[in-house]
């Protein structure tokens, strides 16, 4: 019963794990905007679910891309297998929004999960360049195939059923946006429970030091592959919401520009803290709605210029640079 | 037969133009290890400054031609001593992204300059028309690309193998830090290449803007191509992009002729199939 025999305990190092997954204050923040959003723009609910969408999809990168380290420019390959998934059931006569979301998904996840057992073996720009090749793949098929897809012309008809059997889609985008709200505070509560589980931090050690995460014993390639899947899952769900919110399946969804847009809104909230899609996809699509109609050129020239100086000077995005600042203002009270 | 010629024919003179076009490409991500995807930019500087100059002043096209060469080059030389050398050396994610903002930047600025329509490019009197040899007649300007074409690449793989510049980029290709340490100034080495590497670029741009026309869009089109190119010929490597080149450049102009109705898929899939066969491509160093 004498203190020697109690493990050598590290109270600090311990402290410091536990007290990174504890839900903090802020978390709180995107959700008490999200619904008072509701409340007070009544009129941009479409926007609204646009914008949610866009952090389920920027999420499903974060996960990837800020935990595992993996470059992909070729995620809306997965998106939009969601998409056409939920359309094509909904416009063949089974349009329950649930199951829809979950076939979406499953789709997304085997298509995720056999195009990265054969890619993930490869990196650097080899890896980037398959991963684009399978989304134009993709696209090219979805586009060929026009007498299942509709092709150029988008897919036509689909009958989404009220949720639950009770709310139905109204014009004013007031159950799409409470719809996808309640999914993205399941993906997120999900995507949390990942980084923070050992399976998570593993990850980040095989983005950190691979060569060591092999030494330790550390199965690096089934580890990536899993994420891959179930971010490729992610992605088809943010596809099937738009699918269904919308009712509409057009071919953009697969498009390189869709992939690329979600990694431009990640990295300008932030890469790797789970946190990046709420302010960087809000930010970018406001301000495309309130800039880009008026025009689209200069919306291009700005995007790109912002790009350039994130990288340039401001590596962490928005979210790294009001860390730095927070970092800055406490070391010098 | 003559569909086979047809095709042997018009996919050599885009294998040309894909090559002059993408060997920049791959020789500064064999050296710098940058993933410039905005390499696509400076043949769509090319093939503007070139159909301006035609189109808004009548400069005679080979004039056109090399003042489309030697400007795009002197611009790059700026681009990549303000801004590419920052990110040598970073990860793959921020050049992309830097990249990718300058394909944007470009895009807008060229919407913005000479509006969304495409150049028009006329080839000039003696190099239109069919040229006729005897068995069949073929479009002389493409006859002038493929000729052109094969004289550069003779003319660059020439000098790669036998002057003293060559010798440098090669020996930094293989070895950064020795090339460095035997006193080769590999920084100016770099800004060197990187200028030539543009300017090739720029006529290739020039060049092929007859069979790649010069829109806004054109860096962002066209890049999955020039990609196509580097990764399967492989990095750092001035033969491979040619057999690559040729491999596209045939395998498209086959496919889009002979299976219209599966689009590029093929081609996709080939080079799927190929770099995974190859993940450093065919001619890349493991």
């Amino acid at each position: 019963m004498s203190d020697a025999t109690a493990p050598p305990a590290a109270p600090l190092a311990v402290e410091l794990l536990v007290r990174s997954h504890r839900l903090r204050l802020f978390e709180l923040a995107p959700w008490l905007v999200a619904v008072a959003a509701y409340g007070l723009f009544p009129d941009y609910l479409s926007l609204g679910s646009q914008i949610l969408i866009g952090v389920v999809f920027s999420l499903s990168l974060d996960l990837i891309l800020g935990y595992a380290g993996i470059v992909t420019l070729g995620q809306a390959a997965f998106f939009g297998a969601g998409a056409y998934t939920a359309g094509l059931l909904a416009a063949h006569g089974w349009g329950e929004p649930l199951s829809g979301l979950v076939a979406a998904g499953i789709i997304a996840a085997i298509l995720g999960f056999l195009s990265g057992a054969i890619i993930l073996r490869t990196q650097g720009l080899t890896l980037l360049m398959l991963t684009l090749m399978i989304s134009f793949m993709v696209q090219e098929a979805a586009n060929k195939a026009g007498a299942v897809t509709g092709g150029a012309d988008g897919l036509q008809g689909m009958e989404v059923w009220p949720v639950l059997g009770l709310f139905r889609f109204d014009l004013l985008g007031r159950t799409a946006y409470l719809y996808c709200l309640a999914v993205l505070f399941l993906v997120w509560l999900a995507a949390r429970r990942i980084v923070h589980s050992p399976f998570g931090r593993s990850l980040t050690g095989i983005r950190e030091n691979e060569a060591r995460m092999h030494a330790i014993g550390s199965p690096v390639f089934r580890r990536r592959l899993t994420i891959y899947t179930i971010a490729a899952a992610l992605a088809g769900v943010a596809g099937a919401l738009l699918a269904e919110t919308t009712q509409f399946v057009a071919l953009e969804v697969l498009s390189f520009e869709r992939s690329g847009a979600g990694l431009i809104m990640l990295i300008i909230g932030g890469v790797g803290r789970l946190y990046g899609p709420f302010i960087g996809v809000p930010l970018y699509m406001v301000a495309q709605d309130r800039f880009a109609q008026a025009d689209p050129v200069y919306w291009d020239f700005w995007i790109g210029l912002l790009l350039i100086l994130v990288v340039v000077f401001a590596r962490g995005g928005l979210l790294g640079f009001v860390e730095q600042l927070w970092r800055k203002l406490r070391k010098t009270p | 037969m003559s569909a086979a010629v047809s095709i042997a024919f018009h996919g050599l003179a885009y294998a040309m133009v894909l090559y002059l076009i993408s060997v920049g490409l791959s020789v500064t991500m064999g050296l710098m290890g940058f993933v410039n995807l905005a390499h696509g930019v400076f043949a769509a500087a090319g093939g503007y400054v070139m159909t301006r100059l035609i189109n808004g002043y009548g400069v005679p096209f080979p004039l056109a031609v090399a003042a489309a060469f030697l400007a795009v080059g002197a611009g790059s030389i700026v681009l990549e001593r303000a801004l590419y050398r920052r990110l040598y050396g970073a990860d793959e994610l921020s050049q992309v992204l830097m990249s990718v903002g300058l394909i944007f930047m470009s895009v807008a600025s060229a919407k913005f300059l000479w509006g969304p329509l495409a150049q028009p490019m006329s080839p000039p009197g003696y190099l239109s028309g069919q040229l006729d040899l005897g068995f069949r007649t073929f479009p002389t300007y493409r006859s002038f690309l493929i000729l052109a074409g094969a004289m550069l690449v003779t003319l660059l793989w020439l000098g790669l193998e036998r002057t003293r510049f060559g010798a440098r980029i090669r020996a930094a290709v293989d070895n950064r830090r020795m090339a460095q340490s035997i006193g080769i100034n590999t920084s100016l080495l770099f800004t060197w290449t990187f200028a030539l590497g543009s300017a090739l670029a720029a006529l290739g741009g020039a060049l092929g803007a007859e069979i790649l026309a010069i829109d806004p869009g054109y860096a962002l089109e066209h890049l999955i191509y020039f990609l196509i190119v580097v990764a399967v010929g492989g990095l750092g490597s001035i033969k491979g992009p040619f057999f690559a080149a040729l491999l596209l450049g045939i395998a498209d102009t086959g496919f889009k002729y002979l299976l219209p109705e599966f689009g590029a898929f093929f081609i996709y899939a080939l080079t799927l199939g190929l770099l995974l066969w190859r993940p450093r491509g065919l001619f890349g160093r493991a």
